[in-house]
């Protein structure tokens, strides 16, 4: 492929990723972002006047390492932390990689707690090969994708072994409530492992394939231990930022996209909202694929039952993020200042992660919501006042759409939360001087994400893979000639990850004079 | 309160008291859920009546949906394969549409109704389908079928019977244009099209109006001024053969009933290529059609006549007597006018052209005995039967 202008609508972490490896092969490529900030879920954000949060993605694992290797991202490693799951008797849970501490664990749990993290993350690391590149199509397929085929192929057979292999295809399709009930008798410890399954998607311990998202979920454990991401000038976006413009690429904020311009059905550039027109060889979108399709390239574009899947890939967010400025770090009891860093979840056991699903599945937001808590000023004191804080909320499950609508609900959730938090830290609610709650809906105005979803679309059977985001574009290239995809909605989803970035970037660069 | 009868499975159309009267043989088929007439009397009168007469078919089953909003005509150009962008008020076109692999989900008209919008005339059920392609479109879509009762007035003397029954302004009609006037009071819209080759009209009206409309029409024939004559849809099945018209479901599978892959057919397949457009904007399929475009020609359905007067009902198709089989016979009528047995056919090309002989390998029966003969086959470009009459204006009146 000689040399092309190219158009990237988004600047997220995966348009960044995606940029600069076009820019390191010497295209001539331009980032247009609508927001003012670059980074889109993850970008720095200032929820009250001299507080801020690293984005509204606040446990982060490392990138996939050989994108970091490949675009020499120079990414600080923050402090690894694990994750505690809170009991009202103090009696907390802390997992770690392997082991797992507290609360009244038999030696039996803690075993089984161990050869269930190990055999799980063979699994993972086994569905590596299509993760990291195009997923194979099922017609008239290249040479690439039977290699991929045939990479998974043994990497499943041989990479796992018979045993672990049939034990794999066994509970690839099943839920993760019945695996969890067959290898492990504490409550609270499969609480805590359950909620991991389900947080981000439309799903409840007992909704098949949670055991395919809990392994999407362990692939960034492959990699290395989570961390808080780091706020100022360290932040990876920034490092990534600096990358991007180093190859060459040329970045534009505040510059939102209107429209595809599509030209005999190929893609000859972009409308901005301004009215100005910007042409390219090719356009790459980091927007959502309902965005892409329906908003920028219109359905009249489109064949008809392409535009009617795409119109209907599931995109409903459910998770709320909530942020409180704190004139004081809170005390939680049974938790000392050091274990206060680390990712503090409610989730006390699978039923309670199951019913406060069900209030998703009515349009409700849950009466007890499933909650993952952060303190990143503990990671980056720089984010907050002098001797403030803030603390981070995940609160599952805030359905996109509910009963009356969230303008009536939103300070009530917000409430609910908190006085959920109060159980365990006692006296927060007098500490807290400003606060935020982005429902889903906020979400998707403010961050660009149709339904403000955290993987850009369900990541379920029927939208992963081949069929991510639909079938017809699912190997990053569109039914637009000249356009296509490099953000979550498209292979393996979202997550701080790069690779559909990368994967797309790949895509592109291995295709002939533009096929 | 009216009661209904869980027994009737079939719909009555509001022409039904009257067809049931004049039906002698009382042979009925469904059709879209209604019970329709197949023969009245003898197929034979019903036949020669749509070639020499005037005959009133009706065609109240057909789909018919109605298309309003800004979008109407920017969705139906979406929608189908032609351009009709440039389609005018008051005047209707044949179309053809397509699914995103560019094989064929049906066929139709449409009409320009004005400030009333389009109608849509389809074969099969299509709401769904128009549902899906509205997306991104400001339209409202909404199914008339059972809302608007239509008669098919056709043959030779049609025009010169709907000027009898009282319609004025015919004489100005083109062919595929549509006229609204009165008939004995009642609001109708007559259009100039049919399923004949021949001159016709078709005329549409309010079901509760129906039956006005008919003995409007019938009322010449009792002033004996003309004879008009009811006919089935195996009368119109011969005639529609005759002047080349294709039927989805009989003559190819619809995209959406094939199962199998490759049983579909593109719009170039069908011999519809004059109906495919790719000088307008997108419209579902394109993508797909303009790459079978650039590929040699896999296969057409062509019009075939077959030598001899055995009927090659369901035949194969060879290359030669006893040579390789390259297709297979769809539909087939004897001709009485023609006196030719003629046939739609589904034949495979070789690298791009059409076979240079094709025979048909035809089983017939003598006396409860089977027997085979071979029957030589010549394709037709052009319809087998055409009569200038069908685009004169004004008709002749006779
Ligand atoms: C509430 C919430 C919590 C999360 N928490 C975590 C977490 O803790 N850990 C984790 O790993 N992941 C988390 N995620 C997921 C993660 O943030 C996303 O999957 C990831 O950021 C997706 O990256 P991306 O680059 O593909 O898309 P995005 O980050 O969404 O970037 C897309 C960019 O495109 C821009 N854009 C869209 N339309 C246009 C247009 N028309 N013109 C110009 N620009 C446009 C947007 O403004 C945005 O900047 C969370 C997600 C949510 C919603």
């Amino acid at each position: 492929m000689t040399n092309k202008t190219i158009i990237i609508i988004g600047g997220g972490h995966n348009g960044l990723v995606c940029a600069t490896y076009l820019a390191k092969e010497g295209h001539n490529v331009t980032v247009l972002e609508a927001r003012d900030k670059l980074g889109g879920s993850a970008s720095k954000h200032v929820f009250a006047e001299g507080y801020h949060v690293a984005g509204l993605a606040h446990v982060i694992h490392p990138l996939n390492p050989k994108i970091v290797k490949e675009l020499g991202l120079k990414i600080k490693k923050g402090a690894a932390i694990d994750t505690i799951s809170l009991s009202e008797d103090g009696n907390h849970l802390i997992l770690g990689k392997d082991s797992v501490k507290g609360g009244n664990l038999s030696a039996d749990d803690i075993a089984a707690y161990k050869d269930f993290k190990k055999e799980f993350r063979k699994y993972a690391k086994a569905l590596e090969p299509l993760t990291i590149n195009k997923p194979p199509r099922l017609k008239d397929m290249d040479n690439k994708d039977k290699f991929t085929l045939a990479k998974i192929g043994w990497s499943l057979r041989f990479g796992l072994g018979t045993s672990s292999m049939r034990e794999f295809l066994r509970v690839g399709g099943i839920n993760i409530y019945d695996v969890l009930n067959e290898v492990i008798d504490d409550p609270q410890l499969k609480g805590a492992i359950a909620a991991d399954a389900v947080i981000g998607h439309h799903m409840g311990p007992r909704t098949p394939t949670t055991v395919l998202t809990y392994l999407n979920r362990l692939r960034g454990e492959t990699y290395g231990p989570p961390t808080l991401p780091q706020a100022v000038g360290d932040h990876f976006v920034e490092v990534m930022i600096k990358a991007a413009t180093m190859a060459g690429v040329h970045i534009e904020k505040g510059a939102r996209v209107k429209r595809i311009i599509v030209n005999d059905g190929k893609a000859g550039g972009v409308e901005l909202t301004s009215g100005e027109e910007r042409i390219a060889d090719m356009v790459i979108s980091n927007a959502d694929a309902k965005t892409t399709f329906l908003d920028l390239v219109g359905a009249a574009e489109m064949d008809a039952m392409f535009a009617q899947r795409i119109n209907t890939t599931r995109t409903n967010g459910t998770v709320a993020k909530l942020h409180f400025a704190l004139n004081k770090l809170p005390e939680i009891e049974g938790l000392s200042n050091g274990e206060m860093s680390q990712r503090l979840i409610v989730a006390p056991d699978m039923r309670y992660v199951e019913h406060a699903f069900n209030h998703a599945k009515y349009g409700e937001y849950s009466e007890k919501p499933v909650l993952e808590i952060t303190f990143p000023t503990l990671a980056d004191p720089s984010l907050a006042p002098d001797g403030h804080h803030v603390m981070s909320v995940s609160a599952s499950f805030a359905p996109y759409s509910i009963k009356g609508g969230w303008d009536q609900s939103r300070s009530v959730f917000s409430h609910k939360v908190l006085s959920l938090i109060e159980k365990y830290a006692p006296g927060i609610s007098s500490h807290v001087v400003a606060s935020e709650i982005l429902t889903p809906k906020d979400i998707e105005q403010q961050f660009n994400v149709t339904g403000g979803h955290w993987h850009h679309g369900e990541l379920t059977i029927d939208q992963s893979f081949m069929m991510r985001p639909v079938h017809g574009t699912a190997q990053y290239n569109t039914p637009i000639d000249g356009l296509f995809l490099c953000g979550a909605s498209a292979h393996p989803g979202g997550g701080i990850t790069g690779i559909p970035g990368h994967n797309a970037a790949k895509r592109i660069l291995s295709m002939k004079g533009g096929e | 309160m009216e009661k209904h009868d869980f027994k009737q499975v079939l719909q009555h159309t509001p022409f039904h008291v009257r067809v049931e009267e004049l039906s002698l043989m009382k042979s009925w088929s469904p059709w879209n859920g209604y019970q329709v007439a197949r023969v009245f009397d003898t197929l034979a009168a019903e036949y020669f009546a749509v070639r020499s007469s005037c005959t009133v078919f009706d065609v109240t089953p057909m789909e018919k949906y109605r298309i309003k909003g800004p979008d109407a005509l920017d969705f139906l150009n979406r929608l189908v394969t032609r351009d009709v962008s440039k389609l005018k008020p008051g005047r209707v076109t044949y179309v053809a549409w397509c699914n995103d692999e560019g094989r064929v989900l049906d066929d139709g008209t449409i009409f320009h109704l004005g400030d009333d919008g389009y109608r849509l005339c389809a074969q099969h059920h299509q709401l769904d389908w128009l549902m899906i392609s509205s997306l991104g479109f400001d339209v409202s879509i909404e199914e008339e079928t059972h809302d608007v009762a239509a008669l098919s007035v056709q043959g030779p003397t049609s025009y010169s019977v709907l000027c009898a029954a009282g319609i004025s302004g015919l004489e100005e009609l083109k062919p595929f244009g549509i006229l609204n006037t009165k008939i004995d009071d009642v609001d109708v819209m007559v259009s100039r099209t049919g399923f004949t080759g021949d001159l016709g009209y078709e005329v549409w009206v309010d079901p509760r109006h129906g039956i006005t409309l008919w003995d409007a029409i019938f009322s010449v024939k009792e002033r004996g001024l003309y004879d008009i004559k009811p006919i089935g849809l195996d009368a119109l099945e011969m005639v529609r053969i005759e002047a080349g018209f294709i039927m989805p479901g009989d003559d190819f599978i619809t995209a959406e009933t094939a199962v199998r892959a490759d049983h579909d057919r593109s719009p170039f397949e069908l011999g519809l290529e004059w109906a495919v457009s790719f000088d307008k904007p997108y419209y579902t399929g394109r993508r797909a059609l303009e790459l079978e475009k650039s590929q040699p020609a896999k296969r057409r359905l062509v019009k075939l006549s077959v030598e001899g007067n055995k009927e090659p009902t369901d035949s194969f198709l060879y290359d030669a007597k006893n040579g390789q089989r390259i297709g297979a016979i769809k539909t087939n009528i004897w001709s009485p006018i023609l006196k030719s047995n003629l046939a739609m056919a589904d034949i495979d090309y070789k690298n791009g052209e059409a076979p240079t002989e094709i025979w048909a390998e035809i089983y017939y029966q003598k006396e409860l005995e089977w027997k085979s003969t071979w029957a030589r086959c010549e394709i037709s470009d052009k319809p087998f039967w055409s009569n200038k009459r069908r685009s004169q204006t004004p008709p002749n009146r006779v």
